[in-house]
């Protein structure tokens, strides 16, 4: 890697991880949940009389809403799923280039 | 009461309800049953001529070089994982990005409709996040709008020359910002307010949707840059067969 890349790479890490995490420090007390239940408020605000007409198929399946633990299985295994793929090839490619077979096909 | 006060009790109130229904609690997609049925129909219709079009083009993509397969599986998997993370964020509430951006820069902005609307799917009825009724309306927002917005942003830079690297971050962070845009136009012509019509409930929901996403479409913007920096050091043939990399 050229060296230029590799510092620009670690700033944009920290940068990364700053945006991620300032706020979380920086608003104490914030509840952040999401921005959708702020959407539905605006709804309520705006049209008042709107009633949602459906809900979730999940939760019709399950008779009521979907418990925080298993939502943040479900998150864990679609980031799992993500990252394994790009971690897989990713592997695959950085060791291509390192047996020095980067005209080969994978 | 005053107009403080009253803001006040209608933050307490925020706060309290949705304390109540932290478990769903979503972040961006426009929620089930929060669109009336004829713009459910007529935004999924939309979405069918982009998704068509996604299909021929992933085809023709993967007939011409099987081997781009493991790049376009990069860029789908890239967008379950952004997706998939709900990042704190200024406004005290949180959000997550949307990642269509790399796909829309490597494939063209046709192929992340298929992409997309395949995480809206998953995040759809396993997550209860978003919803089935509402999925054309989110397709097009986040599979649709967003790509093509990065994608005609990458093309400019281009054509103005401007840096590589800073014109990917640019299209992914504009790409995803707009998404939101456009997800609080969708809900503001269905919710038109009574007093200001389209425009005035428009201008309310982006108050809502835009703030907390400014941060995170910095990020998604940084860390398309980062997977663009690592698939150019290890992956520039199947960059180069994708047409991505000029050949040299």
């Amino acid at each position: 890697m050229k060296k230029s890349r590799k510092g620009l790479v670690i700033i944009l890490l920290i940068a990364a991880v700053c945006i991620a995490l300032i706020p979380l420090f920086t608003l104490k007390g914030a509840e952040f949940g999401g921005s959708d239940d702020a959407g539905s408020e605006v709804v309520s605000e705006v049209d008042p009389t709107y009633e949602s007409w459906a809900t979730p198929l999940l939760e019709v399946m399950i008779g009521g809403e979907l418990p925080g633990e298993v939502e943040s299985l479900f998150f864990c295994l679609q980031t799992g799923i993500g990252v394994g793929i790009i971690a897989f090839f990713m592997g695959r490619l950085v060791e291509r280039k390192k047996l020095g077979k980067e005209d080969q096909d994978l | 009461m005053n107009r403080k006060q009253r803001k006040l009790v209608a933050l307490a109130a925020a706060l309290a309800i949705s304390l109540g229904i932290i478990p769903a609690a979503n972040a961006m997609h426009i929620m089930e049953g929060y669109l009336p049925p004829v713009y459910c129909v007529v935004w999924g219709v939309v979405c069918l001529p982009f998704l068509a079009a996604g299909f021929f083009s992933i085809k023709k993509t993967l007939t011409s070089n099987r081997k781009s397969l493991t790049i376009l599986a990069m860029a789908g998997a890239f967008i379950f994982v952004i997706s998939s993370l709900k990042i704190p964020s200024v406004t005290g509430s949180c959000s997550h990005m949307t990642g269509t951006g790399l796909g829309a820069i490597l494939f063209g902005p046709a192929s992340v409709s298929i992409l997309g609307l395949i995480v809206l799917l998953f995040q759809a009825i396993l997550l209860a996040h978003g919803g089935l009724t509402t999925i054309g309306a989110n397709c097009f927002s986040m599979a649709v709008a967003g790509p093509f917005v990065s994608f005609g942003i990458y093309k400019l830079c281009q054509k103005l020359k401007v840096n590589r690297l800073a014109a990917i971050f640019l299209a992914a962070s504009i790409g995803d910002l707009f998404t939101y845009c456009v997800t609080a136009f969708q809900m503001a012509l269905a919710h038109p307010s009574e007093t200001g019509g389209v425009a005035a409930s428009a201008v309310k929901f982006l108050a809502v949707f835009a703030p907390t996403q400014i941060p995170l479409a910095i990020l998604e913007g940084i860390l398309t840059v980062l997977i663009i920096i690592g698939l150019e050091n290890y992956a520039k043939k199947e960059l180069k067969s994708i047409g991505f990399l000029k050949e040299v």
